[in-house]
């Protein structure tokens, strides 16, 4: 694995998105950014509130982040598509985390209205990225259509349950010709990098940071995380087995005893 | 005339225009972060100083927020 990621022709060397939902306000937010040294991160378009006062976009700006926004709340492939073409009009970029919900509960993503979304989209020249449960023949479709990376779930959104199913996770990596971005699930450290660690190219993350109980810590363990299992990953963990294998020379072992060693404690055991 | 905007009725005047609309709003000159819908049909930046509004239209006016 190169030290960068690339998606669409973009180069990131962070490999860790960050999702700004959740976060309790914006000086927050800001010092998280800087924590979890990010390149991209995610927002969302919601009804203006003339009220309002300091918009996210400048926290972002004073971070040098890039804006990815998303098609949050959308049930229907004709929302998203909608929701997309005023992102594009509202950040100035083609990039869309293209979501299309399918249950209030779990939300989980409608595989059928995703993808006619998704192919909609990218026929009007989106750069989409999709989040996706981890169903690989789902994925393999996206990628057909024309997405520029896959996002598949740990586990459901904001439930911190980490990666549910590592083996479907594999199967989308073995076959992806995308990168593949861990959307959601991440509870905290250790989730993140077993992502990378799977070979995810990269991990998207909101609520694990925005509601730890010091997001601004938390930032920077995830961060260091994914640069830990983007090492690992690379350079190649040995594989499991069942019984130890020492690593000990057993050639010279002394022998201190003349009768031999009692079953099951051979003294040739070497740690 | 009488517009809905973002859900709740709006009085504008009569010629307003989805830019005039936006001013109203207190929207920034640029406009970065906005995005507008008019009856459900995306109206580009470019074209808000002549997109006229009709009595009754259905007007969404969304921006940036935190979200994952």
């Amino acid at each position: 694995m190169d030290d960068a990621l690339l998606i669409a022709g973009r180069r990131f060397s962070s490999r860790l998105i960050l999702g700004t939902g959740g976060f309790t306000n914006h000086e927050i937010l800001g010092r998280a950014l800087a924590s979890a040294e990010t390149e991209m991160c995610t927002v969302a378009l919601r009804r203006l509130d003339p009220g309002s006062r300091g918009s996210i976009l400048d926290v972002l700006d004073r971070a040098g982040v890039a804006v990815l926004p998303n098609t949050a709340g959308c049930f229907t492939a004709r929302d998203a598509v909608t929701t997309a073409h005023l992102a594009r009009e509202a950040f100035s970029t083609d990039w869309i985390k293209l979501e299309v919900i399918g249950d209030d509960r779990t939300l989980l993503p409608d595989a059928v209205e995703l993808l006619a979304a998704a192919e909609t989209l990218v026929d009007q020249g989106f750069v989409v990225l999709p989040y996706t449960t981890d169903d690989p023949v789902l994925a393999r479709r996206l990628e057909d259509v024309g997405c520029a990376a896959v996002m598949p779930l740990g586990s459901p959104i904001g439930s911190g349950m980490g990666i549910c199913n590592p083996y479907n996770l594999s199967i989308i990596l073995e076959r992806a010709g995308v990168p593949v971005i861990l959307d959601a699930g991440v509870g905290t450290a250790s989730d993140a990098s077993l992502a990378l660690e799977l070979g995810c190219d990269a991990v998207l993350c909101a609520s694990a940071i925005s509601r730890a109980q010091d997001p601004v810590a938390m930032a920077r363990a995830i961060n260091l995380a994914v640069q830990a299992g983007a090492l690992a990953a690379a350079a190649g963990r040995i594989p499991r087995r069942r019984y130890a294998e020492g690593s000990t020379p057993q050639e010279g072992t002394p022998v201190f005893a003349s009768e031999p060693a009692p079953a099951g404690n051979p003294a040739q055991a070497s740690a | 005339m009488q517009v809905m905007v973002n859900g709740q009725e709006r009085s504008v005047a009569n010629g307003a225009t989805v830019g005039s609309l936006i001013a109203e709003l207190g929207v920034p000159g640029s406009g970065r972060g906005v995005a507008v819908a008019v009856d459900g049909a995306v109206v580009p930046r470019s074209q808000w100083p002549e997109a006229a509004l009709r009595p009754g239209v259905r007007v969404e006016v969304l921006t940036a927020v935190q979200g994952g």
